[in-house]
């Protein structure tokens, strides 16, 4: 295993500081969100911005050119100050890889402190390809020919799951409650309201069998993170920082069988049989091997609940439970406060809204504050490992480990 | 004024009524099948890759799952804002043989309701949208029991 590296602890990286903009839809520019929630890392961490060596953007596909070159972007907007530069994208795992870049650079020596920030202003409505005829672009083609929005692929994974698992409406309902309760109380959530199953049931259907209740949706948010050697934490007092032990960002197996966002079918297994474990399970496994732990050793988990129903799917991919469990462990309450593993303490993508790459950041704030035990109404008591999980479109996986 | 039927992609399908197929390629050396089409290389990481042949794909599978589109999709999808906006509904189609599942708009007239996950469709021609000039052709799914 790499990650034990001998010693077991060398591929550590602390987190000194976090910070987010408020999620919502505010009608400013991503730079103005992304830039808050940096100089809010600053802060917590009690750093300056010279004090940074390199600044990793997660990129913006729906914000020009500077949108392209994020980190630079937003290194110009807090003062030119020489340090490193990098700018990633992929698509809603981005966060995940800015992650991924800057601990590489502090473990390669390269940097010690490492500024990670991830911004959106998000479109009104559904989100939709880059303009012009592009008809080699699958993303172009699922709309041009299907007019396949992301909630009809949401729409297809939940019946696919009353179909073979017999989850109900209700039991995606459930979700939807536990997130807004504990959305409610997050000071950062874009929807702060708790929801009843009946408001969920009673709201307008959008893709068959899932309501506009059950998908979440896209939202302007910043997120940042100050991310520094073990070494650089000790020397600036941090005792027992959260430290970051492992970031999975995988990429699927041929042939992939599960229908993925954007493509229109899935790869073939007519020569090469189907790998033992989805793409997903992939990601989560990857993760736990680098951080040498399992899903029994988990505190809580931020999972990417881009709908109701994706959740439960992340409940079996993470090991929480066995494959088509994932409804009883929700009605048993364990991912609810006070269970034995609660999921999305932040109130989730259900009380966000998507801020593309600013959500993996945040979901690695969210793990930050619950392993410092500072997180209020919401904090899960004695935590001291969580997980973060999700997927970006086009085959990206994302899963970070923080343990403190 | 006759419009002229050009398929809405290029090489995915041919042939009328009965004889209509979608068509993907298959790699001479391992047999992978692709759709969409793949022209250049084959895409399993074992093969050393062989030429790439067009075939044609079943003409029936069985339903993976389905799903509606109950708000008007955003452009390039095609739609005339003048008129109400009429749901259709989605299919991804498992097809035995190719161990392929292929996601497609059902016929005009099948709802959600009419759907089950596992049950037989086929694929035949269908209309995506017509402009003053050209009738866009491409694929679509049928209920086998459904006969219009
Ligand atoms: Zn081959």
């Amino acid at each position: 295993m790499a990650a034990d590296g001998g010693d077991g602890m060398t591929a550590d990286v602390a987190v000194l500081g976090v910070g987010m903009h408020p999620w919502g839809k505010w009608g400013r520019s991503f730079v103005e969100y992304g830039t808050a929630a940096a100089r809010a890392a600053l802060a917590d961490a009690g750093l300056d911005w010279p004090d940074v060596d390199s600044v990793v953007g997660a990129d913006t596909v729906r914000g020009g050119y500077p949108g392209y070159v994020a980190g630079a972007t937003f290194a110009k907007a807090l003062g030119w100050q020489g340090a490193r530069v990098a700018s990633v994208y992929a698509a809603c795992a981005s966060g995940a890889q800015a992650i991924a870049t800057a601990r590489a650079q502090i473990l390669a020596g390269l940097a010690d402190v490492v500024l990670v920030v991830g911004a959106d202003a998000a479109p009104k409505g559904f989100f939709r390809p880059a303009g012009g005829d592009r008809p080699d672009d699958p993303d172009w083609l699922r709309f041009r020919l299907l007019g396949a929005t992301n909630p009809t692929y949401f729409g297809l994974y939940a019946r696919r799951r009353i179909a073979v698992h017999g989850d109900t409406p209700e039991d995606f309902a459930l979700v939807k409650v536990k997130n807004a309760a504990l959305g409610a109380l997050n000071p950062y959530a874009r929807y702060r309201k708790r929801v009843t199953a009946e408001e969920v049931a009673a709201s307008a259907v959008v893709a068959d069998p899932l309501r506009l209740l059950d998908i979440c949706a896209t939202s302007d948010g910043g997120a940042a993170l100050l991310l520094c050697s073990l070494d650089f934490a000790r020397r600036h007092g941090a005792a027992r920082p959260v430290r970051i032990r492992a970031v999975s960002t995988v990429t699927p197996r041929f042939p992939n069988t599960v229908l993925d966002l954007p493509d229109i079918a899935t790869d073939s297994a007519v020569a090469v049989p189907a790998p033992d474990e989805t793409f997903r399970a992939s990601i989560a496994r990857t993760a736990y091997e680098e951080a040498g732990i399992g899903p029994e050793d988990l505190s809580l988990a931020e999972v990417y609940d881009l709908s109701t129903a994706l959740e439960l799917q992340w409940y079996e991919d993470l090991g929480l439970c066995g494959e088509g469990e994932g409804a009883k462990l929700l009605r048993e309450g364990a991912t609810a406060p006070g269970g034995r593993i609660p999921v999305n303490t932040s109130g989730g993508l259900a009380s966000f809204g998507e801020a593309v790459p600013a959500q993996a950041i945040a979901q690695v704030c969210e793990v930050t504050w619950q392993l410092r035990e500072v997180a209020g109404d919401r904090q899960v008591a004695g935590a001291r490992v969580g997980i973060t999980a999700n997927q970006g479109l086009f085959g990206h996986g994302s899963s970070v480990v923080a343990v403190r | 004024m006759t419009r002229t039927r050009t398929p809405a992609v290029s090489d995915w399908f041919t042939g009328e009524g009965d004889g209509f197929r979608l068509l993907g390629t298959r790699c001479t050396s391992c047999a992978s099948v692709f759709f969409p089409r793949e022209d250049s290389h084959c895409r399993n990481p074992h093969c050393a890759g062989g030429a790439l042949e067009e075939v044609p794909l079943s003409r029936t599978g069985r339903i993976w799952s389905y799903t509606d589109s109950r708000y008007r999709p955003p452009s390039p999808y095609v739609s005339n804002p003048e008129l109400p906006w009429e749901p259709y509904a989605l299919i991804a189609v498992e097809l035995q043989s190719e161990r392929i599942v292929v996601l497609g708009q059902t016929v005009p007239g099948v709802t959600v309701a009419d759907l089950t996950v596992g049950m037989e469709v086929e694929v035949v021609p269908g209309v995506l949208d017509e402009d003053a000039e050209t009738t866009w052709t491409t694929w679509q799914w049928r209920p086998t029991g459904v006969t219009a």
